[in-house]
C-alpha cells in the first residue's frame, strides 16, 4: 500500500513538473512569437486582403469606397498599353541583367578568385556601390547623363571620341537602357560578392586535380566551376529577378517613368496611379497583379531548384 | 616537360596576372567615376560647375558645404533620419530574435504553418506593398492611433518589412547552436527564457550584429516608406529630404552634388567600418533565402 502510494506520488510530481515545463514553453512561445506576429499580420498580410478588397472597386480615396466594379480595373490595367510598356520593361531589364549583369560579375568574381593579392581591396570597392542609397546613387549617375556635352561627363567623351552625344534620360529609345546601366553599377557588386562566397566553397582539389588532368582553365571554369556555382548562380538569378520585378527609385528619382513612360516600370506605375493620381482602386489591382507575378515566380522558382545541388547535397 | 622549364615561372603566372590587374583596375575606376564626380561637384562654386563640370576643384570651394551644414534642416533630417534607424534596428534585431528562437529551438503544433506564413513576406516586399501598407496606416489613423505624418509609422512599416529575410538569417544561425549545449542547460534548471538570455544571445552576437549592420543600412537608405508616411518636413529623412532638395534646386549642380555628398558620406564611413558585419550577412541571408 505504502509503496502504491509513493509510486503514485512520485508520477504525480513527475506529471506536474512535466505540465509546468510544458506550461513555461507556451508561455515563451506565445511571447517571443507575438511581436513578430502582430506587426507581420498587421502591415504585411492584412495588407495584402485589405487591397484584395480594393480592387474591386473604382475608388479615388474620397469616402467609403462603393463603387464596386468587380473585375473592371484587372482588365482595364492588362489591356492598359502604358502597363504592358512596364511589364516589357520590367522583362527588358531582367533579359539584360540576365544576360551581362550576372556574367559580368561572374567573371569578375572569378578574376578575383582565392588567392589574388589584394582580393578583400576590390571586393570592397566593388561593393560600395551597393550599400549607398537610390537617391544618392540615382542623383549622381543624373550628373553623368547630363544631354548636354558640356556638363555631362557621358557626352564629354562621346563628343571627345568623335560621336553624337546622346540624350541618355530624354531619349525614349536609349532611357530604359541608361536606367540599367545604373543599375549594374549599383548591384553587380552584390552578385559578384555572391559569386565570390561560392568559389570559396568550391574545394581546391577538385580544380587542382582537373589542371593535373590536363584541363585548360577555360574547360576548367565551365565544366568544374560553373557547375558546382550551381546553387549561388540560382540565388543570384532569384535575387535579380525579384529585384527587377519591383524596381522603384531609380526609375522614380532620374526619369518618373518618362519620357512618355518610356522608362515605366511596374512599381512606378502603381506609385503614379496609387499615391499621384490617388485611383486608390485601380493601385491595389496593380500592386496585386505584382504580388500575384512575384508569388509566381518564387513558386516556380522553388519547383525547379529542388533538383540536388553538388556541394550541399541540399 | 621541356616546355614547361623554357617558359620562365614570371612570364607564365606574371602575364595572366597582369591582365586581371588591369581589367580589375578599369572596373575599379569605373565604380569610382560618379562617386569622384560628386565629390568634385560638391567643393565646386555653381559658376565652375557650369564651365568645367568633371575636372579637380582648384582651389576647393567649400561654401556650399558650409552653407547646407549651416542649414537647421539638414540637421534635422540627420537626426530624423538617426532616430528612425537606430528604432527600426533595434526592434528588428530583437523581435527577429526572439522569433529565431522559437523556430530554431521549441517544439510546437502549427510550427511550420507560422513559419511558411513569414516566407509570404519575401515575395511581397515593400516596393509591392507600399500602396496596401498604405490603407492600413490610414485605416489605424481612422480609429484613433496615428500613424501618417509619424516618424513610428516609418518604424513600424520598416520593422515589419524586416522580419521574414532576418528571422530566416537568425533561425540558420541559431540551429547551427549545438542542441547539447540545450540540454545541458536544462538540465541544470535553466528555463528557456534564462537559456535565451545567457547562452543563446551572447554565442550568436556576431549574427546579430551582421543582422543589425544590414538593417541600418536599409533603414538609413529608405526612401519609399518616408515618402509615403512622412508629410511634414520637419519630420523628413535625409532621403527624402534629398529627393525634395533636387527638386528644388535641381539647376544648382553644385549645391545638389554638395548636399548628396554629404547625405552619402555617413553610408560610405559607416561601409568600411562594418564591411565584415554587412557582408556576412548579406552571404547568409543569400544562401539561406
Amino acid at each position: 500500500m505504502q509503496l502504491i502510494l509513493a509510486v503514485q506520488r512520485k508520477f504525480n510530481t513527475y506529471k506536474n513538473s512535466l505540465n509546468r515545463r510544458r506550461m513555461q514553453d507556451y508561455i515563451v512561445i506565445v511571447l517571443f512569437l507575438l511581436p513578430a506576429l502582430v506587426l507581420f499580420t498587421l502591415f504585411v498580410i492584412y495588407p495584402i486582403f485589405r487591397s484584395l478588397y480594393f480592387s474591386t472597386f473604382n475608388w479615388k480615396g474620397f469616402g467609403p469606397a462603393v463603387d464596386n466594379i468587380g473585375l473592371d480595373n484587372y482588365r482595364k490595367i492588362l489591356t492598359d498599353e502604358v502597363f504592358l510598356k512596364a511589364i516589357k520593361n520590367v522583362l527588358l531589364i531582367i533579359v539584360l541583367s540576365l544576360g551581362i549583369q550576372l556574367p559580368m560579375a561572374m567573371i569578375l568574381a572569378v578574376l578575383v578568385g582565392r588567392d589574388l593579392p589584394g582580393r578583400s581591396f576590390f571586393r570592397t570597392i566593388f561593393f560600395l556601390p551597393y550599400v549607398l542609397s537610390e537617391v544618392n546613387t540615382a542623383i549622381m549617375w543624373m550628373l553623368l547623363y547630363n544631354a548636354d556635352p558640356a556638363r555631362g561627363f557621358l557626352n564629354a567623351i562621346m563628343v571627345q571620341l568623335g560621336l553624337q552625344p546622346i540624350a541618355w534620360l530624354a531619349d525614349m529609345k536609349v532611357v530604359i537602357f541608361a536606367i540599367f546601366i545604373t543599375l549594374t553599377w549599383k548591384y553587380f557588386g552584390f552578385h559578384m560578392l555572391l559569386y565570390l562566397t561560392g568559389l570559396q566553397n568550391i574545394p581546391r582539389e577538385i580544380e587542382e586535380a582537373a589542371l593535373i588532368d590536363g584541363a585548360t582553365p577555360i574547360q576548367n571554369f565551365f565544366y568544374i566551376t560553373l557547375p558546382l556555382l550551381g546553387s549561388t548562380i540560382k540565388t543570384s538569378v532569384y535575387m535579380s529577378v525579384l529585384g527587377s520585378i519591383q524596381q522603384f527609385i531609380l526609375v522614380w528619382v532620374m526619369t518618373k517613368g518618362g519620357p512618355v513612360n518610356a522608362s515605366e516600370t511596374m512599381a512606378t506605375y502603381m506609385y503614379r496611379f496609387g499615391f499621384v493620381r490617388f485611383q486608390l482602386g485601380y493601385g491595389s489591382a496593380v500592386a496585386i497583379i505584382m504580388f500575384i507575378l512575384c508569388m509566381i515566380f518564387s513558386l516556380l522558382y522553388q519547383a525547379l531548384t529542388r533538383k540536388p545541388d553538388y556541394l550541399t547535397g541540399l | 616537360m621541356g616546355k614547361y622549364i623554357t617558359t620562365p615561372r614570371w612570364v607564365r603566372k606574371g602575364l595572366p596576372r597582369a591582365v586581371t590587374y588591369i581589367f580589375l583596375t578599369c572596373a575599379t575606376i569605373m565604380i569610382f567615376i560618379p562617386i569622384v564626380i560628386l565629390m568634385f561637384g560638391s567643393v565646386k562654386t555653381t559658376g565652375q560647375m557650369y564651365s568645367h563640370p568633371y575636372s579637380i576643384p582648384n582651389p576647393p570651394n567649400w561654401d556650399n558645404i558650409k552653407l547646407i551644414l549651416s542649414t537647421p534642416s539638414f540637421w534635422n533630417m540627420m537626426k530624423n533620419s538617426l532616430i528612425v534607424m537606430v528604432c527600426t534596428t533595434a526592434g528588428t534585431v530583437i523581435i527577429c530574435a526572439l522569433a529565431a528562437f522559437v523556430f530554431s529551438r521549441m517544439q510546437f503544433r502549427g510550427k511550420n504553418f507560422f513559419f511558411n506564413l513569414f516566407t509570404i513576406g519575401l515575395m511581397f516586399p515593400i516596393n509591392v506593398a507600399i500602396l496596401p501598407v498604405y490603407f492600413v496606416l490610414r485605416q489605424l489613423d481612422q480609429v484613433g492611433i496615428p500613424m501618417i505624418d509619424q516618424l513610428w509609422g516609418v518604424i513600424l512599416v520598416q520593422i515589419a518589412f524586416q522580419l521574414s529575410g532576418n528571422i530566416m538569417i537568425l533561425r540558420g544561425f541559431f540551429t547551427a547552436v549545438p542542441t547539447d549545449l540545450q540540454d545541458a542547460a536544462y538540465m541544470d534548471g535553466c528555463t528557456n527564457f534564462q537559456f535565451f538570455r545567457r547562452i543563446m544571445l551572447p554565442l550568436v552576437k556576431p549574427s546579430l550584429s551582421a543582422v543589425g549592420a544590414l538593417v541600418m543600412i536599409a533603414s538609413w537608405n529608405d526612401l519609399l516608406v518616408p515618402l509615403v508616411v512622412l508629410n511634414s518636413n520637419n519630420l523628413w529623412t535625409l532621403p527624402l529630404g534629398t529627393m525634395q532638395f533636387q527638386g528644388q534646386y535641381g539647376q544648382d549642380l553644385a549645391l545638389v552634388s554638395a548636399f548628396v555628398a554629404l547625405s552619402a558620406i555617413p553610408t560610405i564611413i559607416f561601409y568600411f567600418f562594418a564591411e565584415r558585419q554587412i557582408i556576412s550577412g548579406l552571404t547568409a541571408g543569400a544562401v539561406k533565402g
